[in-house]
């Protein structure tokens, strides 16, 4: 059984405008101590999928349907107490911006206590050793003397740094991670993500990470869910979403990663923007911006199946093997022209 | 710290003379004649000379505010330096020092803010965080449509309606007055003639700010309600009472706090409407009275206390909010 299983999962917001269909029959796996990697441009529903499964969208306004099964409990309906118990103990998130994830009026010590006092029934002594000994882990310089300053007193890298603290501080069976790097400069970037594959082997949680940045996917991830507007349009082990990518977005994705192995004049860049969640266009929602759109594209919405000899890579788009072989070659040399 | 201290109280310094010399400026634009107001009216005009010239009216402004500021010190130069009491002169009209006049009036303001702000918390604290908690609610709608009416209605209207149907027709509470907490030295007093003779003043007085500060608090809360530290929380697996106490309100109250001091600092000057529907002796009545009759010393220090309440409550504030919020104490 996956540690975390979630099908067909959809989250609507009701707006001033209409209704947003944010994600739209979301299925995925994760395994324990495996790391999936969620891709896709701001606003695809990578975020809103995660918020969901830890049930912090806001209840007003969401309508959820669909299951998240996690340890085969369904996190989706269960009782908010109960969700609680699972949240930052058994589950636990990381946040983008490392600059306003903290509380500013406690010290971080206070933070990371309070944490552990949710759910283990220990001392204040004990939970602060504890927290130390976490802020140790992950590479916090003087970690005695800092544990009583307050969040400004640290530097982004640092900052996200403790919320990775925060985060494993209960042992979590699954670690989400939302955009942890995207708020950090690079070579903070690296760092961090070195100390998240380093822990995960100390601390062996499975790790879902959303990005943008196929780099971070490719450096971090056994298996990727690539998505756009909404939906999946493919998944698949990492190697195999790199060698052989089936879907003219996830093409554009690699295609606009900077590479120093070609010799490309500039980057290829997909054309037009993502389209409003309100009302989606009908068939592909990709066949917008899609360079080889055909006709079935604007009439069918193509469904996620495995590739040809390839069980473990699905991938929804219309186009013909061939042409989708050829043109993940042609990518995998650089020397694709540029698309439109 | 002290730096900070020293630099403060120098501005404050600046500002006293500031706030005082425009305060006497505009006194000696106004076309009044004080000795006449002093003399009397059918005084001979050589009697009016004398009055001018006993009392210094004749010297130029700057003299005369010269000797104003010399009154405040607490030393004195004439014959050589010796200490004195400071004086803010004598009222013109009633040859009363100006410091009694003010030891009378101030605490009848002070029980008047005090009592009010307490009040006007007690309304906008509770309020403001439930409206935020349930937005577009029957309770958010309700506490919109008081702030509507408490920021539009005008505290003279409010305390003449409160008198005619609280004080008159149900004859709960004294029409007017002011009853001493500790001194019976009137026909009332002690603490609960003087708590009943306050009650509609303390209504009257914090309908507008309770307003205000509904307003305040919603917002405040609505704002942080969102912040990232606050999904932070909840992922942390914080229930929802933890994560308002805990970072929702701690958070919110900060401009609060802030507000709270300013306000309280500037009030203390005065509560003129309030004051002057209750027939409530306080500072803002006395500086109405001074205003009317010409008498510049009593109206400059009421001014002089005023601002010296409002520099101290924003110093006070400053200090308190390094206190509560970290990153005002270390940066």
């Amino acid at each position: 059984m996956a540690l975390l299983e979630v099908k067909d999962l959809k989250t609507h917001f009701r707006t001033d405008d209409g209704i947003v269909k944010a994600v739209e029959g979301v299925s995925f796996e994760v395994e324990k101590g495996k790391t999936l990697g969620i891709v896709g441009e701001s606003g695809c529903g990578k975020s809103v999928t995660c918020l969901t499964i830890m049930g912090l969208n806001n209840r007003r306004n969401t309508i959820t349907s669909g299951q998240a099964l996690f340890n085969g409990q369904d996190l989706l309906t269960m009782k908010p107490s109960r969700l609680r118990d699972i949240r930052g103990n058994d589950m636990a998130m990381i946040f983008q911006d490392p600059m306003t994830s903290l509380n500013p009026v406690h010290t971080i010590g206070r933070q990371l206590v309070e944490a552990i006092q949710l759910h283990r029934d220990v001392t204040r002594k004990q939970a602060r050793a504890r927290a130390l000994e976490l802020l140790k882990a992950v590479g916090i310089p003087r970690a005695e003397r800092r544990i009583g300053d307050y969040p400004h007193q640290f530097s982004g890298g640092m900052r996200q740094r403790v919320m990775i603290a925060m985060a494993l501080i209960n042992d979590p069976d699954l670690l989400i991670a939302d955009e942890p790097t995207t708020a950090l400069d690079v070579t903070t970037q690296a760092q961090i993500l070195e100390l998240m594959n380093r822990l995960q082997r100390e601390f062996g949680s499975a790790i879902i990470i959303i990005t943008h940045d196929l780099g971070v996917v490719a450096e971090t991830a056994d298996d990727v869910v690539v998505m756009y507007a909404a939906r999946i349009v493919e998944k698949a082990p990492v190697d195999s979403l790199f060698n052989r990518p089936h879907m003219p977005y996830t093409w554009g994705l690699l295609g606009s990663l900077p590479r120093l192995d070609a010799d490309t004049e500039r980057l290829m860049q997909i054309p037009g923007q993502p389209p409003s969640l309100l009302n989606p266009p009908r068939g592909c929602r990709f066949n917008p911006r899609c360079p080889y759109v055909m006709s079935i594209c604007r009439e069918k919405e193509p469904e996620l199946q495995p590739i040809s000899n390839d069980p473990m890579h699905l991938q929804a788009c219309h186009l013909d093997e061939q042409t989708k072989d050829r043109e993940a070659a042609k990518l995998r040399a650089g020397t694709m022209a540029e698309a439109s | 710290m002290y730096q900070y201290l020293i630099r403060r109280l120098l501005w404050a310094g600046v500002l006293f003379i500031a706030v005082t010399i425009v305060s006497y400026i505009i006194f000696f634009l106004v076309p009044a004649e004080p000795a006449r107001l002093i003399a009397g009216p059918q005084a001979p005009p050589d009697q009016v000379e004398r009055v001018k010239k006993q009392m210094g009216l004749d010297d130029p402004v700057v003299v005369q505010y010269g000797r104003f500021l010399g009154g405040m010190m607490p030393v004195s130069f004439d014959g050589g330096p010796h200490l004195k009491h400071p004086s803010l002169g004598r009222s013109y009209a009633t040859r009363q020092p100006v410091t009694d006049i003010i030891k009378d009036a101030a605490p009848v303001t002070a029980s008047l803010v005090f009592g009010g702000a307490i009040l006007w918390m007690l309304i906008a604290v509770p309020v403001g965080i439930l409206s935020a908690l349930r937005p577009r609610s029957l309770l958010d709608r309700s506490a919109m449509v008081f702030v509507l009416i408490g920021i539009s209605a005008h505290p003279v209207w409010i305390g003449l309606i409160l008198i005619y149907f609280v004080g008159y027709k149900a004859g709960l509470t004294p029409l007017g007055g002011y009853c001493d907490m500790i001194d019976p030295s009137t026909d009332c007093g002690g603490p609960i003639d003087w708590a009943h003779s306050l009650i509609l003043p303390w209504i009257t007085f914090a309908i507008l700010f309770a307003a205000l500060y509904v307003r305040m608090i919603r917002a405040n809360v609505l704002e942080a309600m969102n912040e990232d530290y606050v999904r932070t929380a909840r992922a942390k697996g914080a229930p929802e009472w933890l994560v308002m106490r805990s970072h929702v309100l701690r958070n919110a109250m900060l401009p609060v706090v802030t507000m709270l001091g300013m306000d309280i600092g500037i009030a203390l000057g005065g509560a003129v409407f309030t004051e002057t529907v209750f027939g409530l002796p306080g500072l803002g009545k006395r500086a109405i009275q001074g205003l009317e009759g010409y008498d510049l010393p009593a109206v400059m220090g009421i001014v002089v206390f005023a601002t010296v309440c409002i520099i101290v409550f924003n110093l006070f504030v400053d200090l308190l909010y390094a206190v509560i919020d970290p990153r005002i104490r270390l940066s």
